[in-house]
């Protein structure tokens, strides 16, 4: 790329031709506040909070431009801290906050909201604009997400990452003027429209417009009733973000800080998702087999992500019979625990409270989906997300950065590093190749690690060989993250351009690490690090330290089927890990 | 919830519906074209209601909530049926001092509507609206296409409304 020399507050910079002032004044040391912009998703210029004087060549550029949006030119030159830029930057806050719903002390961003800190480095000490507000339309219907518009800030970061990054826009900016509101379209609640959940809205959002839905009530009921045993199990990319909310870097694994918080907490039993993602492989990767061996349908496609799940639901319901009938592993693990748990304890069903803890809004959702279920009780009966046990181990006032390391309990807290890596994209895949590979071959393969999996590339293929009925045979893969790009691959096997055996999705980029229930990373941190990336290489570490790395070696789930299921795709494997999946229309008036 | 739509949206046979797909296919692939199909359609209907947009989002791949955001900016946009006539009342600086708000209260109350709504036997909408770009005839009001300028006495409009009742 060619590159450019600008001079930003006196300091000389080369930067490439395509910076923006913002990104070039980073690499000056220049700090540019900003509350619209999101690094590749959202660069519109809309908050005008990134405001700079420019000349190029001495000539003044007019008013003052935005720098999110601003590329350098030859010979320019930018000012960010003049009398004139402070005045300006301050004005426009001061005139988002005159109309927005200022319960700092109450929020549920109160420490994360990125308007907040702003106002702190401003150091805003009033609002001199006071007048009518927006009106308060608060969408709580559905299970997963909230919106409250008296907090929205029109920042559009929300529609940009629903509509361009997941293809799916079920937000916009609606009316005009002051009326204007990010919502959905003929005022429908989120519950109601094409939203499959995945809460990539909330991650986006700098401020408390968009959140979960909270279940941290009811969770805490359950462990005050004596008459309750009250299990959790936390999903494998959770342990590699509730750090964050303690102050670690983005992506430190906390494995067993996790499990002493949860104990601490009062659950009973703390168990882990990572035991059900070793069973979903031997489910999955069992019916996968069965699938090309009997000429089943293909491309088979993966089913733990519940908003892919809806997606498919919703987009593509001419693939409902390519997903795998699997549960997902949080499913998965609700309706063992109820079952096999239950019996060799001799516990009462009906006592359990099965709580999850997941990077994932869609999975409160998916849990109360009335297909999962067994004999009426609810496989999960409250799911929350890692903010929500982030906000109960602070509720706690459990000291989390000084526990020692705990172990999950026995018998379903044991786990292989392929139900590990089952948070990343790529991971699913890679865990069923290792399961696969050896019940193919017979053998107990050395090489397990299939670097084609890995990475944030939207779409991932490969082509690997493999003994079926003793044949070699080509099995085609492909890996898709983020619903965009998982659109784009079922276009291709639509249109007949790609013949794919297996296939995995999971709804949000970079797969669960990166989900809508995680940890909040601001623009700003964003522009340093990259969660996706951390968060997985925190997997994919855990994975390594593992002793045992195959789903099929873990010894409990090799116990449960001694014990109690018999054989993966038997018949109580149906009746409890196994479901159906139906059209979903929306936009519908009753 | 529920996860079969009920509304009665088959539109196969409706001509309105086969006029907007004909129109659709002669624009589709080109870039932009939500606007261009909505105004359409707004033509074709008098006004964009849910069904309408649902049927235009899923021809032309274009976000329902997308649509809904450019139909409620633009005032040229409906979203509930309009009159057989529509009556324009100019609230421009110009009109507004030569008395255009007394205009409004006469046609509210002939009318028994308020602005912005249609009349029960659909016959006239009332709506305020911007300069009309003719203030020599302020006040001034327009119903369909014909300009009523100097309107200076309200007692007039009963007659100007028969006019379109025949």
């Amino acid at each position: 790329m060619e590159k450019v020399n600008v001079t930003i507050n006196g300091i000389a910079v080369s930067v490439p031709s395509d910076y923006t002032v913002l990104l070039a004044a980073r690499e000056a040391g220049i700090d540019i506040p900003t509350l619209c912009y999101l690094k590749d998703i959202n660069e519109i210029a809309a908050c005008r909070v990134c405001v700079v004087e420019a000349d190029i060549n001495g000539v003044p550029m007019r008013n003052l431009p935005a720098s999110c949006v601003l590329q350098v030119q030859e010979g320019m030159n930018v000012r960010t801290n003049t009398a004139q830029v402070r005045k300006a930057v301050k004005s426009n806050v001061e005139l988002i906050l005159a109309n927005h719903n200022r319960e700092c002390l109450v929020c549920k961003r109160n420490g994360s909201c990125e308007l907040q800190k702003l106002c702190d480095e401003l150091g805003l000490t009033e609002v001199s604009y006071e007048g009518k507000m927006r009106k308060a339309v608060v969408d709580d219907l559905s299970h997963s997400i909230v919106r409250d518009s008296s907090k929205c800030i029109l920042c559009g970061r929300c529609v940009s990452v629903c509509r361009d990054g997941q293809g799916i826009g079920v937000l916009d900016f609606t009316h005009r003027g002051f009326n204007t509101e990010v919502a959905p379209a003929f005022d429908f609640s989120m519950r109601d429209v094409d939203c499959i959940f995945c809460g990539q809205c909330i991650n986006a959002c700098p401020v408390a417009a968009l959140k979960e839905k909270s279940n941290i009530d009811d969770v805490w009921a359950a462990i005050e009733d004596p008459d309750k045993i009250v299990v959790v199990q936390t999903a494998p990319a959770v342990r590699a973000s509730l750090g964050e909310e303690f102050g670690f870097p983005v992506g430190t694994p906390v494995t067993g800080k996790m499990v002493a918080a949860l104990k601490r907490i009062g659950f009973d039993k703390v168990f882990d998702t990572n035991f059900s993602a070793d069973l979903t492989i031997m489910e999955e990767g069992t019916e996968l087999l069965n699938r090309v061996t009997t000429g089943g349908k293909l491309p088979m496609i993966t089913s733990c992500s519940p908003g892919w799940i809806r997606f498919c639901e919703m987009k593509y319901p001419d693939f409902l019979d390519n997903l795998s009938t699997c549960k997902s592993p949080q499913q998965m693990f609700g309706a063992i625990v109820k079952s096999y748990y239950a019996e060799k304890f001799n516990i009462d069903p009906k006592k359990i409270v099965s709580v999850s803890v997941m990077p994932c809004t869609s999975k409160k959702t998916e849990a109360k989906r009335p297909e999962m279920q067994v004999d009426g009780l609810a496989d999960v009966d409250i799911a929350l997300t890692t903010r929500e046990l982030g906000d109960m181990i602070k509720q706690a006032r459990i000291n989390f950065p000084a526990l020692a390391d705990e172990e999950c309990d026995s018998i379903l807290g044991e786990y292989t590093g392929a139900g590990v890596i089952f948070g990343a994209t790529g991971g699913v895949m890679e865990a069923a190749l290792r399961t696969v590979a050896d019940i193919l071959t017979g053998q107990d393969l050395k090489d397990i690690e299939y670097n084609v999996c890995r990475g944030i590339e939207g779409v991932k293929e490969a082509t690997l060989t493999l003994p079926i009925g003793g044949v070699p045979t080509e099995i085609n893969i492909a890996i898709a993250h983020g619903t965009a790009n998982a659109a784009k691959v079922l276009d291709a096997v639509r249109a007949g351009e790609k013949n794919y055996h297996f296939i995995e999705v999971m709804a949000c980029p970079g797969g669960c690490v990166h989900g809508g229930g995680q940890s909040h990373v601001s623009a700003k941190a964003r522009l340093d690090v990259n969660p996706k990336v951390n968060r997985a290489n925190a997997l994919y570490s855990e994975d390594e330290r593992q002793t045992l790395r195959k789903s099929h070696d873990n010894p409990e789930v090799k116990a449960l089927y001694a014990d109690f299921l018999k054989e993966p795709n038997g018949h109580l494997s149906h009746k409890l890990l196994h479901t159906h999946y139906h059209k979903r229309d929306v936009y519908c008036q009753d | 919830m529920q996860n079969e739509c009920k509304c009665n949206c088959n539109t196969a046979d409706d001509p309105r519906y086969v006029e907007l797909k004909a129109y659709i296919d002669s624009v589709k692939g080109n870039e932009g074209i939500a606007m261009s199909v909505l105004q359409e359609a707004q033509t074709i209907f008098g006004y964009l209601p849910l069904e309408v947009q649902k049927f235009i989002s899923q021809n032309i791949d274009v976000p329902l909530a997308e649509l809904y955001g450019v139909s409620t900016f633009y005032s040229q946009f409906t979203l509930t049926p309009r009159g057989k006539h529509h009556i324009g009342i100019c609230l421009g600086t110009a009109c507004y001092v030569r008395g255009a708000q007394k205009l409004v209260d006469k046609f509210v109350a002939e009318l028994k509507i308020a602005v912005g709504e249609t009349t029960e036997d659909g016959l006239f909408t009332l709506d305020a609206t911007r300069c009309l770009g003719c203030c020599g005839l302020a006040p001034v009001i327009m119903i369909d296409e014909d300009v009523y300028g100097k309107l200076d006495d309200v007692d007039a409009i009963p007659g100007i409304l028969d006019k379109y009742r025949g």
